[in-house]
């Protein structure tokens, strides 16, 4: 099922004005940072559909940015995030596009830092909940309301038990699991959500593994 | 874990208890987490939204100046007259309407289920409480009740204006705090989800044509209509009225609307009330830019 907590009806509390473009466009913005593993210095911003159409009136704009400066959706700063991202150094830009998408609340961010870019598809479902649906390519289904580790793998026997025993070891309990590939033998992706939060010492052992190129974990 | 009314219904009967504990309960299992946890953290919400009304009614106005100051103007009217629909009624609508002033003025509130139309929930709750006098947990149920009802939509239709229009959102807003006024009234889990069912029903194909895509004109007052419209509800279910429909197939029948609705009116800002001379107008002053 879409929701599985009362608090995704009864919440999130907020700075508004709205749950689907204000706080839900912060949770992207916010996982987004969270993947890419540090504050980016610049940003592209595809909005469509209803967020293309009204994301001023909103205040999407400043919400997306505020998670990336690393805002929760209650942040009494979230309002002056355009403001304080031009402090921090990070340059954003904002493109309304055209095209149709899946999602009547879809947003492309393109962010990076000089040495590393990411490109991000998310959509915020209504209430506050939002899911990243494409990551660098893969598709994919995050919900962000649970912990969850991305591994950047090679498609290779042995790739995906090596991550499940670590896990198990620690007694991580996996909630959603997808697989994803570019091709056979290629660069692949594992989506784990799990229930517990992961802590970093596992995340090493994690990168360790075999085939295993890279780690990211999102916090939930 | 309930997928329709009609399981939740039948659950809180089978084990003779309220629809807030079966709700509390499958969140305890989902969460692994214990009662004491469970029930903190829905009081935290409980707590934002009775900050956000007590900043309402000193009076708050948006960046636009679009809206506010109306639930101040209620209360004063209710002091110095008498209320033609009673007091209780225009509380409600008086602290529905002033937590979508503070939610319009980029305050603080708690999405029920989503911000737009935050105002039904608190709004009837702290209206409906001057009259029954619950105790703070029965108040903290009041939000489980309204929350297990919203979850079954939620997952069966929508509650964003962007996908199924007002009626998802206010209209399973108001349905929401109908069911949970029914439960603190003291009335049975069936007549929660008869007063769900009139409630909907009365907001079906309600289109979202916010005013220059702005969370302000209509959505205040459409939260004056929701909660009023809960509050009518409830009483007609305590009085014994059922809907003919029954509360799922008029869930499904919001669903079917909501994906009929072109996207002019989902939250585009561009039908509707926006797409009127003085909607134009407005977006235009606000923007400076033609539309």
């Amino acid at each position: 099922m879409k929701y599985n907590s009362v608090f995704d009806i009864i919440g999130p509390v907020m700075v508004g004005p709205s749950s689907s473009h204000t706080a839900g466009a912060a949770r992207i913005g916010k996982a987004a940072r969270n993947l890419f593993g540090k504050q980016p210095t610049w940003a592209k911003i595809h909005l469509y559909e209803s967020f293309a159409k009204t994301y001023r009136g909103h205040g999407t704009d400043f919400a997306l940015v505020g998670g990336l400066l690393g805002m929760e959706t209650d942040d009494p700063q979230m309002s002056k995030a355009l403001e304080l991202a031009k402090k921090n150094g990070l340059e954003i830009e904002f493109i309304e596009d055209s095209a149709s998408a899946n999602h009547p609340n879809t947003v492309r961010m393109i962010i990076g830092d000089g040495k590393e870019q990411q490109e991000l598809m998310g959509i915020s479902i209504g209430g506050g909940k939002v899911e990243i649906t494409e990551l660098n390519g893969f598709e994919l289904r995050l919900s962000g309301n649970h912990p969850a580790i991305l591994i950047m793998h090679n498609d290779r026997f042995g790739a995906i038990a090596s991550v499940t025993k670590i896990l198990a070891k620690y007694e991580l309990n996996i909630g959603h699991m997808e697989v994803n590939r570019k091709d056979v033998g290629k660069e692949a992706l594992m989506v784990i959500e799990v229930d517990q939060n992961v802590e970093d010492h596992i995340l090493q052992e994690l990168e360790a593994a075999d085939h295993i190129i890279s780690i990211a974990k999102i916090v939930s | 874990m309930f997928r329709t009314v009609a399981e939740l219904v039948e659950m809180a009967n089978t084990e003779n208890i309220p629809i807030s504990e079966v709700m509390i309960r499958q969140e305890m299992d989902v969460k692994e987490k214990t009662r004491e946890e469970v029930f903190s953290e829905m009081e935290k919400n409980l707590v934002v939204m009775e900050n956000a009304i007590e900043d309402a009614l000193k009076g708050v106005q948006s960046v636009t100046g679009l809206t506010g100051g109306d639930a101040v103007k209620v209360q004063k009217y209710m002091k110095e007259k008498t209320p033609l629909s009673g007091n209780l009624m225009m509380d409600a609508v008086s602290k529905a309407m002033g937590t979508n002033e503070v939610n319009a003025a980029m305050g603080i509130i708690c999405a029920t289920p989503t911000a737009g139309s935050a105002g039904c929930v608190p709004g009837t709750l702290f209206a409906v409480k001057e009259q029954l006098n619950p105790t703070r947990e029965e108040m903290v149920r009041y939000l489980f009740t309204s929350g297990a009802f919203g979850f079954v939509v939620a997952n069966n239709a929508f509650i964003s204006g962007a996908a199924g229009g007002c009626q998802a959102e206010v209209g399973s807003a108001g349905a929401m705090a109908s069911a949970a006024i029914v439960e603190m009234a003291g009335g049975t889990p069936e007549q929660s989800a008869q007063a769900f069912a009139m409630t909907l029903k009365n907001m079906l194909g309600l289109v979202c044509d916010p005013v220059a895509g702005l969370v302000e004109v209509p959505c205040v007052k459409r939260n004056a209509g929701g909660s009023s419209l809960a509050i009518v509800s409830a009483d007609l279910a305590l009085a014994g009225v059922e809907s003919r429909i029954p509360c799922d197939e008029v869930i499904g029948a919001m669903y079917r609307i909501g994906k009929q609705m072109p996207s002019s009116l989902r939250e585009t800002g561009e039908g509707g009330l926006a797409d009127t001379p003085t909607g134009r107008f407005l977006k235009e002053k606000i923007f400076g830019v033609s539309v």
